[in-house]
């Protein structure tokens, strides 16, 4: 590790830390009704969509109402995608003549964007016309993104509100997130990155004569655009097959260091915001502070495996840090850094090829999915899984002193456990089930790049990533088959929305209890006793659930790696 | 039931036409209003033919040119529809292979470096694309490239320097050197 790679990661990290309160600030606001500085111009459009949307935004809704608005919005989404996708020979700007994907991918990939994980099993200069990357794709990282947020501030007004048997209004926080959050952010990204090189616009594919004479066909497209609410939505879904790494995505590191804070600036914001909402900055802090234990662990861990790089490939006398599937201008530490952002929360953009790092690195990213992204995590999905943690924590505690477990003065119950169990087995099932079964089928394994513990790893991370909603890859597995499109597919419904639904649950319940008022005997939520008992709650969870599957893949090649193994 | 459902279609179809339509629009009009050059692709023309763009690398193979990193976008290498890695793990025979070969094929045509390697130029980047390489990647071939092109080394070694950029803000990412327009420069240095 060098300084200067260590001072890349304090910088990130402090300017995070930097931006959270503001942001959380003006989260609470927007999301408690009240008006913002971007009100005066906003206000019309918000209205108008109420307006053609037919929607009120002031009615109440219990959780189970929230949750109908909520699928009737997601089932809409998929059906949109998946008719454009279909559809897309037959419809305008379609320059390169991109012929409709197979029903299976045209399936695979509404899942994917619907669900804010924009998995590919497509590259996209070569399969998604212009009209499917704009209308489809685009518009599904703005509503999956607000969806998100929405049920996270649903949660917070479960933890807020008192003897109530309503959270919120469903058409009114995703149209207020869309609207106030993350159009303003994504029109001024766009245009910043457009100034630093990401392209932007509709023309057919441009044909260059190389220095040597070749003929160089450069891919083109309404780029910026959608690499702006790619990053601030944590969606990760590239334009290009090569995601962030692509130069027309992400053509310097400055451009990079922005890409990375646009991904945590919600999540982190979010934590913040919760404190605001539910009376006590203390609690947001606090949440704050166990996800960057994680995070920060997770990235020294990363940065130390790849610059300490092959051994395979030092020995030829190539050594250094591991540059395969990592772009100069980055190198290894910022590679390694947004290797840790994009899988801690649920972004899935990569600007290195995950499949081609270290076995620790690989490690961590597997790990950082498994736990469910609870580590500043998704928009919205990042607060509401590290809350579901914070539930358990608290239960575990509970147990410990033989207390009925309290967070935020609202009593823990059966209910909320039960809902939080069934959150946490579900997705840990999609991955380790569907991992077990496409280890040993040949329609699961036929299809994996490397052999050996790495080929396993990557059926491994392919289903981690789906059940997370995170949408990375070890790319190297050819995922575009009816098996892979399929399963996955079944797996990022199931990370999505058996937390979704669930975390409503919670959410109605707590609101309509009482709040109790803090005693000698309330355990402090908010204090280092507390994110100690959070960080270990996430990571028992997560090692008791996927040690024994992380030990048949990373760890094992890590040992074979140092042996000189190879497969 | 249908209450909830009927808005969800409407809501879905009024955020497409904002955010799928309305939104990819303005920004388009607004990035070729202000910034042409970049919204289009960076690119280059000499002589009024474009011979790529600055941000994509390119192949190079003549001894006479920088070569880039190897290149796992397309068969060939370098091919601006397909980019990716070779997403080939750190037990990959293959990649030990391959990057065998390569060094194998720098040694042959830079003769006079002593290993290691600048990591760089043996393995392939993730997007296939690079358009550049390390100040040391450069440096290496800085011999051979004069060589061919009958120029004093230390002049060609100059141009290097000119043409390494340095971290963003002093400390983000990494120097490097961009391949293609180092090598228009050594073109124009050679018509002199």
């Amino acid at each position: 590790m060098t300084s200067n790679g260590l001072l890349q990661i304090g910088a990130y990290f402090l300017v995070i830390l930097a931006l959270t309160k503001p942001m959380g600030i003006f989260l609470a606001r927007l999301f408690q009704g009240e008006r913002t500085f971007l009100h005066p111009v906003l206000r019309p459009l918000e209205r108008l969509i109420y307006r053609l949307a037919g929607v009120r935004q002031d009615v109440e809704q219990r959780w189970t109402e929230y949750a109908a608005s909520l699928l009737s919005f997601s089932f809409f989404s998929f059906l949109s995608v998946y008719a454009i996708e279909r559809l897309q020979a037959l419809l305008p700007l379609n320059p390169a003549g991109m012929s409709a994907p197979a029903p299976d991918l045209a399936f695979n990939t509404a899942v994917s964007f619907t669900t804010n994980t924009n998995w590919q099993a497509y590259a996209g200069e070569t399969t998604m016309s212009y009209l499917v990357q704009m209308a489809a794709l685009t518009v599904q990282n703005f509503a999956s993104a607000a969806v998100g947020v929405a049920v996270a501030v649903a949660l917070i007004r479960g933890f807020s509100r008192q003897q109530s048997d309503t959270v919120g209004n469903f058409w009114a926080d995703l149209t207020r997130g869309a609207v106030y959050l993350f159009l303003p952010l994504s029109l001024a990204a766009a245009l910043w990155f457009c100034s630093q090189g990401v392209i932007q616009n509709l023309s057919g594919y441009i044909k260059a004569t190389t220095l040597e004479g070749r003929t160089q066909v450069i891919a083109q497209g309404p780029v910026a655009s959608q690499e702006a609410i790619k990053m601030i939505g944590t969606n990760g879904g590239g334009f290009f097959n090569a995601n962030s790494a692509h130069p027309f995505e992400n053509p310097t590191p400055l451009t990079n260091f922005v890409q990375m804070v646009a991904i945590f600036l919600i999540p982190a914001g979010l934590t913040h915001a919760f404190g605001r909402m539910t009376g006590d900055s203390r609690q947001g802090w606090a949440l704050f502070a166990a996800m960057s234990v994680l995070f920060l662990a997770g990235v020294l861990v990363v940065y130390g495996a790849e610059q300490s790089g092959n051994p395979n490939l030092a020995r030829l006398g190539a050594g250094g840090g591991n540059m395969e599937g990592k772009e100069v201008r980055f190198g290894v530490a910022a590679t390694a850094l947004f290797a840790t952002i994009t899988t801690a929360a649920s972004c899935g953009a990569v600007i290195g090829m995950h499949d081609s790092f270290t076995p620790l690195g690989g490690l961590v990213t597997l790990f950082n999915m498994q736990t469910g992204e609870v580590i500043f995590g998704g928009a919205g999905a990042g607060l509401y899984g590290m809350l579901l943690f914070a539930i358990l924590a608290v239960f575990i505690a509970g147990l410990m002193v033989g207390r009925t477990p309290e967070y935020l003065g609202k009593k823990i119950e059966a209910k909320e456990v039960k809902m939080a169990m069934l959150a946490l087995i579900a997705t840990s099932a999609a991955i380790l089930l569907f991992t077990a079964v496409s280890a040993v089928i040949p329609a699961g394994t036929g299809t994996v790049n490397n052999s050996g513990p790495h080929g396993f790893a990557e059926i491994l991370y392919a289903y981690s990533s789906g059940a997370a909603n995170n949408g990375s890859a070890f790319a190297g597995l050819s995922a575009n088959t009816p098996w892979y499109n399929l399963t996955i597919a079944i797996a990022m419904l199931l990370g999505r929305f058996l937390i979704i639904i669930p975390m409503l649950a919670v959410a109605g319940s707590l609101a309509g209890k009482k709040r109790l008022a803090v005693t000698s005997g309330t355990l402090p939520t908010h204090g280092p006793l507390f994110i100690g008992l959070l960080v270990g709650t996430v990571i028992v969870a997560g090692a008791l659930t996927f040690f024994p599957a992380l030990s048949l893949s990373p760890v094992v090649e890590h040992f074979l790696l140092l042996e000189g193994r190879l497969y | 039931m249908w209450k909830q459902t009927l808005p969800g279609l409407r809501m879905v179809l009024v955020l497409t036409v904002l955010t799928g339509l309305v939104y990819p629009a303005v920004v388009t009009g607004l990035c070729q209003l202000l910034f042409p050059a970049q919204a289009n692709g960076s690119l280059i023309a000499r002589d009024g033919t474009i011979v790529g763009s600055s941000l994509i690398g390119q192949s190079f193979t003549r001894p006479e040119y920088f070569h880039p990193r190897p290149s796992g976008a397309g068969n060939d290498g370098y091919d601006g529809t397909l980019s990716g890695g070779s997403n080939l793990g750190p037990t990959s025979r293959k990649l030990v292979d391959r990057v065998k070969a390569t060094v194998d094929d720098l040694a042959r045509k830079n003769p006079g470096h002593l290993k290691p390697w600048p990591a760089d130029l043996a393995t392939m980047s993730a997007s296939g694309l690079d358009p550049h390489i390390s100040p040391e990647a450069a440096q290496v071939q800085t011999g051979r490239v004069a060589a061919a092109r009958a120029l004093p080394p230390a002049h060609v070694a100059s141009l290097v320097a000119r043409f390494t950029e340095g971290r963003d803000l002093g400390f983000l990412g990494e120097p490097r050197v961009n391949v293609l327009l180092l090598n228009l420069a050594l073109d124009r240095e050679s018509k002199r």
